[in-house]
Order: structure tokens, then sequence, then C-alpha cells
């Protein structure tokens, strides 16, 4: 698994007694989308904090891009091309939508030392943050507060700030959490072209979106992963079935 | 934006309409309050940068406006005495030139910032406001414990200090300086706050978990911005000794830091001249209120409760509105 872009290994985190993260090694190939699923409290977002650096793990290691990265810090993480959407959105919402991919773009391609001239004035920072807003359709938003935007806006400007970013790999925890099925419909097909340009960890509830998505499936049950396979695979695994999916797959 | 910028554009007339007409009719008192107004105005523009930019809650600002106080202090008090500020590791004469001052207070006053501030940014939120109000209490006491320069009965400077080419002890061309110092520091905060520094600050006060995720530090940058906000407001401390001709503690104590708090909050959080108007209407009503009954105080409450209660954005808030995201 050398050409793993990301890759966790033995990744455990307890809180208390609760072993919210449990041996956990998973990793993400170029070109896929592998998505995590499992019932609420499995410990997926738990996972994702460690992956990007926000969770220190109890044991184990993250590795990104060939590199044990498991001592760097989120910031550190996101210089080197890992790039997070939030299941609960954490927008600078006083900002303006252009303001908030402008930041993205600063922090992809400019330096934040500068005090003088105006960032709206910085044509390389507004072209790559113009360009990810019009990536997923909020061009026209763009003079708006994030406090005016509507949910699922709020989900694509998640989605639009970690374009900027330009990463090597996505992290995204519910990216449809609270969109609607139209809504969930349109982004499935964003992240369906988006996985050329760099592949995603995808942790998600929808299941439609998820067997539509997915190339492979890794499956947490209290912090443990009782399976990992292709869709396929996952919809077939008695494991899987008796553990999560219920009688309804 | 637009009429925050009109708002911005009259206060700032008035304040330089109000002591030309002072002068013109004879009353250098009202120069005098007029002064004052602009260098608290000063003062609290710096704590701006850190709480209404950087979020950061500081009831320790009187730390720099003393310091920047007794950098005026102690270099006047060496050239009035003729006396070295150290003679090691190298001979430092005092002085009285104002720039030289200005520049020393603002140095002093940004190392104690940058040192006040690595350590207070790693509390956060009550614990923060705490921290630097420590800070502002030990220099306090420090300051009336050190009898070298006057201790708890301060230090009076007998001449004000010089600028080149103007008569500084006449009223008008020292409050002429201080008006040009202010405007020049909102003119900069006006484009810190614009420029791709403000922009991650910004977002570092809504979202830290944010500015990580781009792979921005928010506390770097928040340092910077305390340290910014310190500089400046050092340099009103200075002006505000030479405005007097004296420095003593209490331009550390916890009232001061608190009354700098008050113009900020009074005129209007994050906005450019928010400070600038609670500065002007602070020094009008202790002037005014401060004629008729010594516990004027108990009414600058009562208009606070009112603005803090009704009025979120302060003053600049009632007059122009929300503020806008961008223009
Ligand atoms: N900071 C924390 N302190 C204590 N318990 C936590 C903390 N974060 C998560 N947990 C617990 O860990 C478990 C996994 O949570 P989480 O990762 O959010 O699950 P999921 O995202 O799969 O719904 C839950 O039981 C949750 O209550
Ligand atoms: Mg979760």
């Amino acid at each position: 698994m050398t050409d793993a872009v990301l890759a966790t290994h033995g990744l455990s985190r307890s809180f208390g007694a609760l072993r919210a993260t449990n041996e956990v090694s998973i990793d993400l190939r170029p070109g896929e989308i592998h998505a995590i699923i499992g019932p609420n409290g499995a410990g997926k977002s738990t996972l994702i904090a460690q992956i990007c650096g926000g969770l220190a793990p109890d044991a184990g290691r993250v590795e990104f891009l060939g590199r044990d990265v498991t001592g760097w810090d989120v910031a550190a993480r996101a210089r080197a091309g890992l790039a997070r959407t939030f299941q609960v959105s954490a927008l600078a919402t006083e900002d303006s939508v252009l303001q908030n991919v402008l930041l993205g773009a600063l922090g992809a391609g400019g330096s934040p030392w500068r005090f003088l001239r105006p960032a709206l004035s910085d044509r390389d920072l507004r072209d790559r943050a113009e360009a990810a807003l019009t990536r997923v359709g909020l061009q026209d938003q763009a003079a708006l507060r994030v406090s005016e935007l509507s949910h699922g806006q709020r989900r694509q400007l998640e989605v639009a700030v970690a374009l900027t970013l330009s990463p090597r790999a996505f992290v995204m925890d519910e990216p449809m959490a609270g969109l609607g099925a139209e809504g969930s419909a349109q982004l499935t097909a964003f992240l369906d072209g988006l996985r050329a340009e760099a592949p995603i960890l995808l942790v998600e509830h929808d299941m439609d979106a998820v067997f539509a998505l997915a190339d492979r499936i890794t499956v947490l049950v209290y912090g443990r992963i009782i399976e990992t396979g292709t869709v396929d695979e996952i919809r077939a695994s008695p494991a899987v079935r008796d553990a999560y999916l219920g009688g309804a797959a | 934006m637009i009429r925050e910028a009109y708002v911005n554009m009259a206060v700032l007339a008035l304040l330089l309409i109000v002591p030309v007409w002072a002068q013109m009719t004879g009353e250098p008192f009202t120069i005098t309050l007029a002064t004052r107004a602009v260098i608290f105005a000063l003062a609290a523009v710096g704590l701006n940068v850190a709480l209404g930019l950087g979020g950061m809650v500081s009831l320790g600002h009187a730390v720099f406006f003393g310091i920047g106080g007794y950098a005026m202090g102690i270099l006047a008090f060496h050239a009035q005495t003729f006396t070295p500020v150290m003679t090691w590791p190298a001979d430092v004469p005092g002085t009285k030139s104002m720039p030289i001052i200005w520049l020393v207070a603002m140095l002093t006053s940004g190392l104690a910032a940058l040192a006040i501030g690595a350590l207070s940014l790693r509390t956060a939120g009550v614990y923060f406001i705490m921290i630097t109000l420590a800070f502002g209490q030990m220099a306090y006491f420090f300051t009336i414990s050190w009898p070298t320069y006057g201790g708890e009965d301060g230090l009076s400077i007998y001449v004000r200090n010089g600028f080149p080419g103007l008569n500084t002890l006449a009223p008008m061309p020292f409050f002429a300086i201080c008006f040009t110092l202010l405007c020049l520091v909102l003119l900069f905060v006006a484009l810190l706050a614009r420029s791709p520094f403000g922009l991650a600050l910004n977002a570092a006060r809504q979202s830290p978990a944010r500015v990580q995720t781009v792979g921005l530090d928010p506390q770097r940058l928040k340092l910077v911005a305390f340290v910014i906000s310190g500089v400046i407001t050092g340099l009103a401390g200075a002006l505000f000794a030479d405005l007097n001709r004296f420095v003593s503690p209490t331009m550390f104590s916890w009232q001061m830091s608190g009354e700098i708090m008050v113009f900020v909050i009074l005129g209007g959080v994050a906005r450019l001249c928010g400070p600038v108007v609670g500065a002007v209407v602070f020094v009008a009503l202790e002037h005014i209120l401060g004629d008729l009954s010594d516990y004027w105080h108990i009414w600058l409450g009562a208009l606070l409760l009112v603005i803090v209660l009704f009025a979120r954005g302060g003053i600049v808030g009632l007059l122009a509105g929300r503020a806008r995201a961008h223009d």
C-alpha cells in the first residue's frame, strides 16, 4: 500500500473508558472515494479529527504523502495539502462568502503578513477564490454574508474553501448533512468529478450517496472497523448487515 | 459603509473645528480638552485592533498606555536633569525630542505586548481578561515602588517636549500633532482591516478552526494584532504624558484600562471611528457633567448600559447602521 495518499496505522483514542477509536487502519488511494459509514457515535468524527490533526491519538500513526504526520498540527497538515470540511460548518459567518474563500486562497497561496494592500485587490487570491466559488455554483452569492446563506449554501461554501487549497486529499465529514434530496444529488455529482483531482475520504450518512460514489467503504462500529470493501461486498456482508444496515440494505 | 464614512468624516471634522474655533475665540482650555479626547481616541483605536478585529478582550491596555507615558517621562526626566538613562552597555542620554520619544514608546510597549500577549493568548475567555488585568496590576505596583522615577508621586516634566519646526508649548500646535497622528493611525487601521492580515485575523476571531484548516496559525495572527494594538496605545501614552507634562502610576491603573475599554464599547467595537466617538463623548460628558456633579460616572454608567443593551454597534452603529462585510 505504498501508493496510498493518506493512511492510518493502528490509530486508537479513548475518552475515559470509552474507546472512541480502536486500532483503526485505513488508507486512501489516488483517484478514489473511500467512504466511512457507521451509526451515530461510532467514532467517525473522532477519527477525522485525528487524521486532520485536531486531536492527538493515544496510539498509532497517520501518514500523508508518504510522511509520518502524526505530530503535525492542523495548519501544517493543511499546508501539506490535506483539505477538510466540517460536519458543522466552521465558517466566518460575519464575513462575506467571497472573504471566506479568499481566506482559503490566502492560506494556500499567499502570505497573511501583508498589512496595507486590500486583500480584495490581490488578483491572484481573487482569481483563485472566485474560481472555487464558480465551481460550487456560489458565484452569485459572493457578496452575501455567510449568515445570510441557506444551510445548503453553507455546505457548498465549505467545499469551495477546501477547493481553494488545491489539496492532495479531501477529508469530508458529512457534507450532505441537511441538504435535502436535490442538494444531495447535486453534491453527489460534484464529488463524483472531484475524485479525479484528489481522492476523498468521505464520512457520510446518506446511503444513496455513499453507494453511488464510493470505490470502497469502511464500516466503523464502536470505534472499530468491522469491514472494508467495495459497495457490493459491503452490501453482501452479513456482519455489516447485522451491525449496521439492518434489514434495509 | 457609505454612511459610516460620513459619520467618520463628521466626527473628525468636529474634532478639528472645535479647537480651531476655540483658538479664534481665545479658549485654550477647550483645545486642551480636544487634545485629551484625541489622545484617548488614539489609545482606544489601539485597543480596538485587539478587541474589535482580534476578539481579544484585554483589560490590561493601561500597561501600554503607561509604558508609553513612562518612556516619555524617563527620557525627558534624564534630559532635564542632564543625567544618562543608562551607562551600560553604552551611554544613553535622555531626550526632549518627541519623534525619538514616540519611537521608544512604541518599541517598548510593542515588546511588552509581545511578552504579555504570548503568555495571555495561552488562555481564552474570562481567563484572558483576568491575566491581562493581572499584568496591568503588576505594572501599576511596580511603578509605585520604583523610587527613581517618583514612585507613587509620579514624575513632573517642566517643559513640553519638542517637535522640529513647531512650538509645542502652545496648545494648538500640540493638538495638531496629536490629531495628525490619530488620522495617520486611523488610515493605517483602515488599511489593516482590509489587508490579507486583517482578513485572516477577522476569521481567526470568528472561527479559529477554519483558519487552521486553511493552513494558518490563528494564535500567531492574534499575537501580531496584540502587538500592533499595544504599539498604538503606547504611542497614545507618550502623548498623554506630554499633554499633562506629568506621568504617574495611575496611567497603569485598571481604571485606565477600563476607561479605554469604555471608549471602544461606547463608540462601537470593531468600527473604525468607534473609539474616536467614544472618547469624544466621554471627554465631553466628563467636562459637562463633571461640572454639575462629582458623581457624573453614574450618568456615564447609565449611558453605557443603554448602549450595551440597545445598541450593540455602539454610537457609530446607531448612526451608521450595521457594518457591511465588504464594499
Ligand atoms: N471530546 C470528547 N470527550 C468525550 N467523549 C467524546 C468526545 N468526542 C467524542 N466523544 C464520544 O466518542 C464517541 C464517538 O463520537 P463521534 O466521533 O462524534 O461519532 P460519530 O461522528 O461517528 O457520530 C461518542 O460516544 C462521543 O460521545
Ligand atoms: Mg460525526
